[in-house]
C-alpha cells in the first residue's frame, strides 16, 4: 500500500499512531513492510492456505462474532444432501465434469431453496448452452461476473438452523472444510512459521468484535491468480465470521490501481456487463426482456427491481425509439456466447478473426500478460487506433517490437494500418473518476488541449456522429441500433467538445418530464424513467453535479458526505445496517455508525444508511413479498436475495462454493492440501505463443512475481515519459535473495536473464535481503521479484516482465495469473537477434513444454 | 547568532524518518516547484535510491538503508532469526544556525532570510564555489551546466505567501513537517519520547540541539539509528567557527575579494 | 537604474556599508530576491482536479496562467488526501506539459516504415469508414446454432482505467449499438 497508494497509506500511519497493529503479508519486504509492525513473508500463490488457516483458527477457537454470524450471515442455512465437499473428493466439489472441466453447480444450492431460475433458465447453467456448445463455453462464459455485485438469484430464503448445530448447515460444513488448514499446514504450504502465523491470528481475532474491527486491504496481489476470486471470497468469509463487514474500520478494501478503474467496472467497458452490473445478454433461441430479467435477477432483494434498471438503461441508450411495443429495443443489444475478454480477443487476433482494434489509454504490449502474444496479435490486424498522451509501445510495435529484433516480425511485412490520435490530459477535459472507495470525483477542465489532442469523450462522440451521418438513410435493419441511438449531446467551444456534464446527467437519470432523478428507488420499468447507470442514479440529483462537490473536510463530519458523491445513494460504507445489532442499536459506542431511532422511526447515523430509511428492525416480510420488501429488518445485505452475507456461495461462482487452496498453474511444488493440484476449471489458452510450464520440470525451478514501484505507473505510459519519475527508477531490475544469487552466480548490479517458455528478458540484479527463500514442504523455494514497468519507448527503457507470463485465467472474472509463475534465472545479458528465440526454444525442449495445458500431470 | 526580525519566528523542517515510506514525493515536488533540472538516468543499485545524495540538482534526497535485524517472535522477544528493516530518510539542507556557506560567500549571494533560513540568490551567485567545501554536510554544490551554486531554499518564495515548502506539502505521511522551529522541537521531543517508550532504543534527534557544532539545524531529523547509517556526519562543526572575528579585522582582504567578484556581478547583470 | 542605485543593490556593498555585516536579513537581498513570490499567486485561475494516477483519488489544484498549467499541487480540502500527493501525483504538471507528449495525429499505412501526418478530420473520417466496412464484413445476425446475436466479432476495444465515467459510458453505448462486444478495459487485467 505504501508502494502503490502512498497517499492512502497516510491513514494507515494515522491508525498506527493511535495504536493500531499493522501487519503486512507479502512475498517481498516492501516499503509497506518497512512501516508495518510485522512483515510476514509468504510464498506467492499460497494466500488461500494462509487465510484458510485463519478461518480455521477462528472456528476451532470459537472466536467468531456469534451474534453477528447468526443474525447476518447464512451460517445457519442448511445445504442439500448431495453436496460433497473437497474433503471427500480430494480437492474437487460435487458436480465436476472432468471432460468439460466445469462444474454443474446444482448440488451447491441450499436444501430447501428452489433452484429456479437457475436450473433451466438462468444463463450460466443453461441446458441449452450445455448441450449445444459443450462444456468449454460454459466455463468460458461470463456467468460468474453477473453475480459480482448483485448476488446470485435464489427463489426464496433457505431453512435456517440458528443453533448452527445441523450437520449440513453452512457453519458446520465450513468448519469441516477448513479443519485441515492447521497452523502446521500453513507453515508447509506458505512458508510462514507456525509462531508467526499464530501471532497474526491472535492479532486479528483480538481486534475484532463489538468494540473493535480489523480491516483487510488487498490489491492485484490477490486478484491476479487463477483462483483470484476465491482469494477474495476467503477474506470475505474471515471478515464475516469476525463481524467486520458493514462496520467502520472493517471491510475488505480493494486498492485499485487506476484513477477510475472502479468506474470502468461500474460503467463498464467490459464485454460481459452493461452499466450497473446488469449482465450483457447471452444468446438464446428466443429471449425477450422479461425472460432476460427472469433468468438473471432474483425475486428478492434490490435486484428484484432489475427490470426497472434495465428498461431505464435502454431508454437512456435509445430514447424515444425504445418503447413498450418494441420491448424497449432489448433486441438491439448484441449477444455474447462465451468469453470475449481481452485475452480471448488476442488469441482471435492471431487467428485473423479480429480486424480492427481500439486502444484507448492502454498499452497491452507492455501491460498485459504475454506481451509477445499481444504484439503478434496487433501485427495481424487490418487497422489499429491508439489514443494516448505519448507514443507507447502499442503504437510503435510495428517498428520497434522486440520481435522485429528477433526477426519474427519485419516492419515492411506488417499490414496493420495504425492511427495514433493524441489524447487530452486530465487537466484538459472535465469528467468524473470513481475512486477505489466508490467515490465519484469530478475534475474540471483547466486548459484546452493543444494541437490535435482531444478527450476520449470527443473522439467517441464524434466517431459516433460521423458513423451515423454515413449510415443515415440506411434501410438495413442492422443499422437501426446505430441510427436510433440517443446521441444528441450538446457541444461546447471551438473544439466542439461534448458536454461531460450532460453525459453525467444522462447517467444519473431523468423522469419522463426530463427532471433529474434523486435515487434509484425512483426507477420504473414502464419506460417513464431513463438512467444510464442505475447505481449512479442521483449523482446529478436536483440538476447539480454532486460529484463536483468540494466542501472542505474541515467544514464537515469525518465521513465527509459532501465531498464528491459515492454510489449507491452517496453511501460511504455499504451494508452499514450491519454496524448496528439486530435490534438496531450500535454494537458498541466505540463503533457507532448507523442506528435505528425508534422515536423518529428512522435509521440515523454518520453516513447514509444502506437500508430503507424507515424499515424497522422488527419488520418481517409478508408472504409473497418481492424485491426489498422480501427482506426483513435484520437483513443488512440488501443486494443478496436472502439479505445475508454468504459464508457459503450457493450460486454465482464457477469454481466452488468455498475457497480451496490450489497451486498456481506454474508452481515448483505440488499441492500439499489436496490431490487436485490446480484450479480444475481455470481458463487456459494452449496456443503456440502461450505455452505453459508442465508440473515437475526442474528447468523452471523458481517462482517469480511481478509488481509496481512507487515511482512508476503500470505499463509506463504515464511515468516513463516523465523525467521526474524516470530518474527515480531509471532501469529494469530483478530482485533476488543472497541465497539465490549464490545458487545461480548472480552478482549485484550485474545483468541476469530471466527465462520462461514465453520469453527471455534481461534485468540488472539487485541482491537483497528483502527477498528470502521459503521452506515449502521439504524443499526451499526461491522467489524472483520483477517490476513490470518497462518497454522499448520512453525516457527509461528496458525489457518487459509481462513478456514472461502466460495468459491463464480465473474462470469467474477472466483475470490472468500474473502474480505467481515459474522461471529460470541465469547470469548475463540475454542473447540478441534470432538467438533470443533459440534460447527460449531450448528451454522449451528441456522443460518438455508442449501445446497442452494439462490439468493434472 | 541569528538576528531575525523579531516578528518572524524561525521556520524549519522536522523530518521524522520513522514514518518515511521512501516514496520520493519530496524529491519530485521540490523539483517541480523549483524547476530543478533532471539529474540523469543512473541506476545506482543502492537499494531504491537512484538519487545518490544532495547536490545542485537534488535538493531533497531520500536515503534507503537495508539492515538485517533479529525478528521478534510471537512473544515479542528477539529470537535471532533473520529479519530486516528498511530505513528511509529524506535529507535536505540543514539551514544551520551557524552556516559556514553563508559566512564564506563573498558575493552575498547566500543570505539568511527573515525566517532564519539560508538561501542562495541565483542572480547574485557568481559560482566561486567557496561555499561548497565550507558546508559540513556536503549539501551545497555548483551546477555543472551553469556554474552557480544551488541548494534547498526552503521554498523561500512560497513562505512569503504563507505556503509551506513543496516537499512538506506533498509528503504523504507527514514525515516532513514544516513549522516554527521551537514548536517543531517540542513536537520532535514528544515523538522521540514515544518511540523510546515503544522500544525504539536507537531513536534519536539529529540537528535538534542548539549547542551542537553548527548551533543546531533549522532542518533537523528524527533518526532510528546512528547518523552515519544514513550518510550523515555524526558531529558536524561549522567550518567557519572563527570567521566572524576574522571578518571584523579583515576588511581589506574582504574588499579585495569583493572587487574580484564585482566584475562577475557586473557581467551577470546582462 | 543609476550607478548609485546599482551599487546599492549589490549585496556585498550593502553588507559592508550597512548594519547587517553577516548577511542576515533584508540587507542581503537582491532586487530579484525581494520580488520573489510564489508563482501560484500569479495564476489566472485555480482549477479543482483529481489525480489521474492510482485510485486513491487525491485532490489536486491546477494553477493556470495565460492558458498554461504552471503548478499542480495537493488540495488541502480533500478528506481523502489532505493536500498530499505521491511522487506521481507531484509529477502531474510534467505529465500534462511534457515535451514528450504528441499533439498531432500520426498515421502508419499498411507495410509502411514511417509515421505520416494526417489531418484530424481526415483521420476521423477514415476510422469511421473502417468501422463501417469492418462491421459489414464481419456482421453476424446469428451464431452457428442459429441463435440471434446481431453483432460483429471484427472490432475490439481495450481501454485504460484513467478514462472518465462519461467516456466509458459513451464508448459502451456506441460499441453496443454497433454490435461490437469485445469491449474491454484495464479493469479486467
Amino acid at each position: 500500500m505504501a508502494e502503490c497508494h502512498p497517499v492512502g497509506f497516510q491513514w494507515v500511519m494515522e491508525a498506527k499512531a493511535r495504536g493500531a497493529t499493522v501487519i503486512h503479508v507479502d512475498p517481498r519486504f516492501t516499503r509497506t513492510s518497512a512501516l508495518a509492525d510485522r512483515h510476514v513473508p509468504i510464498r506467492a500463490g499460497a494466500d488461500i492456505a494462509f487465510l484458510g488457516g485463519l478461518i480455521n483458527h477462528v472456528l476451532t477457537g470459537g472466536l467468531d462474532f456469534r451474534e453477528y454470524v447468526v443474525a447476518y450471515t447464512n451460517a445457519g442455512a442448511v445445504l442439500r444432501e448431495d453436496f460433497v465437499d473437497t474433503e471427500d473428493l480430494d480437492g474437487l466439489f460435487s458436480g465436476y465434469d472432468p471432460d468439460g472441466r466445469h462444474y454443474d453447480t446444482t448440488s451447491w444450492q441450499y436444501e430447501d431453496a428452489q433452484a429456479a431460475p437457475a436450473a433451466g433458465d438462468r444463463d450460466q447453467w443453461s441446458q441449452e448452452d450445455t448441450e449445444s456448445h459443450g462444456a468449454e463455453s460454459i466455463k468460458a462464459s461470463a456467468g460468474g461476473q453477473r453475480y459480482g455485485s448483485g448476488g446470485a438469484a435464489l427463489a426464496n430464503k433457505p431453512q435456517i438452523d440458528e443453533t448452527l448445530q445441523h450437520p449440513r448447515c453452512v457453519y458446520q460444513v465450513l468448519k469441516r472444510h477448513f479443519a485441515r488448514y492447521t497452523p502446521e499446514l500453513v507453515e508447509q504450504v506458505c512458508g510462514v512459521p507456525v509462531a508467526d502465523f499464530l501471532a497474526v491470528a491472535d492479532a486479528i481475532t483480538r481486534n475484532s468484535g463489538r468494540d473493535r474491527t480489523t480491516a483487510w486491504v488487498y490489491s492485484v496481489g490477490w486478484t491476479q491468480h487463477t483462483v483470484g476470486v476465491q482469494y477474495i471470497r476467503c477474506a470475505s468469509i474471515l471478515q464475516t465470521l469476525l463481524g467486520n463487514i458493514g462496520r467502520p474500520g472493517g471491510g475488505i478494501l480493494a486498492l485499485r490501481g487506476h484513477a477510475s478503474i472502479q468506474g470502468s467496472t461500474d460503467i463498464p467497458t467490459l464485454f460481459d456487463l452493461l452499466p450497473g452490473y446488469i449482465p450483457m445478454p447471452q444468446a438464446h433461441q428466443h429471449e425477450d426482456l422479461d425472460a432476460f430479467v427472469a433468468a438473471d435477477s432474483g425475486q428478492t432483494g434490490f435486484w428484484g427491481n432489475m427490470r426497472s434498471y434495465a428498461v431505464s438503461l435502454l431508454k437512456a441508450y435509445w430514447g424515444d425509439a425504445a418503447t413498450r411495443q418494441n420491448d424497449f429495443c432489448f433486441d438491439y443489444l448484441p449477444r455474447i456466447t462465451g468469453d470475449h475478454g481481452t485475452y480471448q480477443t488476442v488469441v482471435d487476433q492471431i487467428a485473423g478473426k479480429v480486424k480492427g482494434y481500439f486502444l484507448t489509454g492502454e498499452n497491452p504490449a507492455v501491460g498485459s500478460a504475454n506481451g509477445r502474444m499481444q504484439r503478434l496479435g496487433m501485427a495481424n490486424l487490418d487497422w489499429l487506433v491508439v489514443r494516448d498522451l505519448t507514443l507507447v509501445e502499442s503504437a510503435t510495435f510495428w517498428r520497434n517490437a522486440p520481435e522485429i529484433e528477433t526477426g519474427e516480425l519485419s516492419t515492411d511485412r506488417i499490414g496493420t494500418e495504425v492511427f495514433f490520435l493524441p489524447a487530452a490530459a486530465h487537466t484538459e477535459k472535465s469528467g468524473s473518476f470513481t475512486n477505489t472507495q466508490r467515490l465519484l470525483q469530478w475534475h474540471r477542465k483547466a486548459t484546452e488541449p493543444a494541437g490535435d489532442a482531444r478527450s476520449d469523450l470527443w473522439f467517441y462522440f464524434h466517431l459516433g456522429r460521423i458513423v451515423r451521418d454515413k449510415l443515415a438513410g440506411s434501410t438495413d435493419e442492422r443499422d437501426r441500433p446505430v441510427l436510433d441511438l440517443a446521441w444528441d449531446y450538446p457541444t461546447e467551444g471551438a473544439l466542439a467538445e461534448p458536454s461531460a456534464d450532460a453525459v453525467l446527467a444522462e447517467i444519473s437519470g431523468r423522469d419522463a418530464a426530463g427532471r433529474p432523478l434523486d435515487a434509484y428507488t425512483q426507477l420504473r420499468d414502464d419506460g417513464s424513467t431513463a438512467c444510464g447507470c442505475w447505481i449512479y442514479c442521483g449523482v446529478y440529483a436536483d440538476g447539480v453535479n454532486q460529484a463536483d462537490r468540494r466542501k472542505s473536510r474541515t467544514e464537515q463530519s469525518w465521513v465527509a458526505p459532501e465531498w464528491g458523491w459515492a454510489w449507491p445513494a452517496n453511501r460511504r460504507i455499504i451494508y452499514n445496517r450491519a454496524s448496528a445489532d439486530p435490534d438496531g442499536n450500535p454494537w458498541s459506542e466505540r463503533k457507532r455508525y448507523v442506528w435505528w431511532d425508534a422515536g423518529q422511526g428512522r435509521w440515523l447515523g454518520a453516513d447514509v444508511p444502506d437500508f430503507e430509511p424507515t424499515k424497522p428492525p422488527d419488520y418481517l416480510p409478508p408472504e409473497g413479498a418481492t424485491a426489498q420488501d422480501a427482506l426483513s429488518g435484520t437483513d443488512p445485505f440488501i443486494m443478496q436475495t436472502d439479505g445475508k452475507a454468504w459464508l457459503f456461495a450457493p450460486a454465482g461462482l464457477a469454481d466452488g462454493p468455498f475457497p480451496a487452496h490450489y497451486e498456481p498453474v506454474e508452481s515448483p511444488v505440488d499441492n500439499l492440501v489436496y490431490g487436485q493440484r490446480t484450479n480444475p476449471v481455470r481458463e487456459s489458452f494452449p496456443e503456440p505463443a502461450n505455452r505453459y510450464h508442465p508440473f515437475g520440470t526442474d528447468v523452471f525451478p523458481y517462482v517469480f512475481t511481478t509488481y509496481r514501484l512507487t515511482e512508476h505507473h503500470t505499463a509506463g505510459g504515464m511515468s516513463r515519459a516523465l523525467a521526474r519519475l524516470s530518474e527515480l527508477q531509471p532501469g529494469m531490475f530483478c530482485e533476488v535473495s543472497p541465497a539465490l544469487a549464490e545458487e545461480r552466480g548472480l552478482r549485484h548490479m550485474e545483468w541476469a536473464t530471466v527465462v520462461t517458455a514465453r520469453a527471455a528478458i534481461e534485468a540488472r540484479v539487485f541482491v537483497t535481503e528483502r527477498l528470502r527463500p521459503l521452506r515449502i514442504g521439504d524443499r526451499v523455494v526461491h522467489q524472483v521479484g520483477l517490476p513490470y514497468h518497462w518497454g522499448v519507448d520512453g525516457i527509461t527503457t528496458g525489457d518487459s516482465a509481462n513478456d514472461l507470463l502466460a495468459a491463464v485465467l480465473d474462470p469467474n472474472v477472466h483475470i490472468q495469473e500474473s502474480k505467481a509463475a515459474t522461471c529460470d534465472i541465469r547470469p548475463g545479458r540475454r542473447p540478441r537477434g534470432p538467438d533470443l528465440r533459440a534460447l527460449v526454444a531450448s528451454y522449451r525442449r528441456r522443460g518438455r513444454v508442449d501445446d497442452e495445458d494439462r490439468p493434472e500431470e | 547568532m541569528t538576528q531575525q526580525d523579531a516578528h518572524t519566528p524561525r521556520m524549519g523542517f522536522f523530518t521524522d524518518t520513522s514514518v518515511c515510506i521512501g516514496c520520493k514525493a519530496c524529491e519530485v515536488a521540490c523539483k517541480e516547484w523549483n524547476a530543478v533540472p533532471t539529474k540523469g538516468m543512473d541506476l545506482l543499485g543502492t537499494s531504491y535510491d537512484n538519487t545518490g545524495g544532495l547536490g545542485a540538482d537534488t535538493w531533497r534526497h531520500v536515503a534507503f538503508v537495508e539492515q538485517p535485524v533479529p525478528v521478534p517472535d510471537a512473544a515479542g522477544s528477539a529470537q535471532g532469526a533473520d529479519g530486516m528493516r528498511w530505513l528511509m530518510a529524506s535529507d535536505v539542507c540543514k539551514h544551520c544556525t551557524h552556516a559556514a556557506c553563508l559566512d564564506v560567500c563573498p558575493t552575498g549571494a547566500l543570505f539568511r532570510t527573515e525566517y532564519g533560513t539560508v538561501v542562495v540568490q541565483e542572480d547574485v551567485c557568481n559560482g566561486c564555489g567557496y561555499c561548497v567545501p565550507a558546508c559540513p554536510y556536503g549539501v551545497i554544490e555548483r551546477r555543472e551546466s551553469d556554474g552557480r551554486a544551488f541548494k534547498c531554499t526552503l521554498c523561500y518564495d512560497r513562505l512569503g505567501e504563507g505556503l509551506e515548502p513543496a516537499c512538506a506539502k506533498a509528503c504523504p505521511t507527514d514525515s516532513i513537517q514544516f513549522g516554527e522551529l521551537d514548536e517543531l522541537r517540542e513536537r520532535a521531543d514528544l515523538r522521540l519520547a514515544n518511540l523510546l517508550d515503544a522500544g525504539e532504543s536507537d531513536a534519536r534527534l539529529y540537528g535538534r540541539d542548539p549547542d551542537d557544532g553548527v548551533g543546531g539545524d533549522g532542518a533537523f531529523f528524527l533518526l532510528l539509528d546512528e547518523p552515519e547509517v544514513y550518510g550523515l556526519p555524526p558531529d558536524p562543526v561549522v567550518t567557519t567557527r572563527d570567521l566572524p572575528s576574522m571578518w571584523k579585522h579583515a576588511g581589506v582582504a574582504a574588499l579585495t575579494v569583493a572587487a574580484g567578484v564585482a566584475a562577475s556581478f557586473l557581467g551577470r547583470r546582462s | 537604474m543609476g550607478v548609485r542605485q546599482w551599487i546599492d543593490s549589490w549585496p556585498v556593498y550593502r553588507q559592508l556599508t550597512g548594519s547587517d555585516r553577516l548577511a542576515r536579513g533584508a540587507a542581503a537581498q537582491s532586487g530579484p530576491t525581494r520580488r520573489l513570490h510564489a508563482r501560484t499567486s500569479d495564476a489566472d485561475q485555480v482549477v479543482r482536479s483529481i489525480c489521474p494516477y492510482c485510485a486513491v483519488g487525491c485532490g489536486q489544484k491546477v494553477y493556470v496562467q495565460d492558458g498554461r498549467v504552471t503548478q499542480i499541487e495537493g488540495d488541502d480540502d480533500s478528506p481523502i488526501s489532505r493536500g498530499r500527493l505521491c511522487p506521481k501525483g507531484s509529477a502531474s504538471k510534467e505529465l500534462v506539459t511534457s515535451p514528450n507528449r504528441v499533439h498531432e495525429v500520426l498515421y502508419r499505412r499498411p507495410y509502411g516504415t514511417e509515421w505520416e501526418r494526417l489531418p484530424l478530420d481526415q483521420a476521423m473520417d477514415m476510422i469511421a469508414d473502417r468501422v463501417i466496412a469492418t462491421r459489414r464484413e464481419t456482421w453476424e445476425d446469428e451464431d452457428e446454432q442459429g441463435r440471434r446475436v446481431r453483432r460483429t466479432m471484427g472490432i475490439a476495444s481495450l481501454g485504460g482505467a484513467t478514462l472518465d465515467n462519461e467516456e466509458n459510458y459513451l464508448m459502451k453505448k456506441l460499441y453496443t449499438a454497433l454490435g461490437a462486444i469485445q469491449v474491454e478495459n484495464q479493469a479486467r487485467i
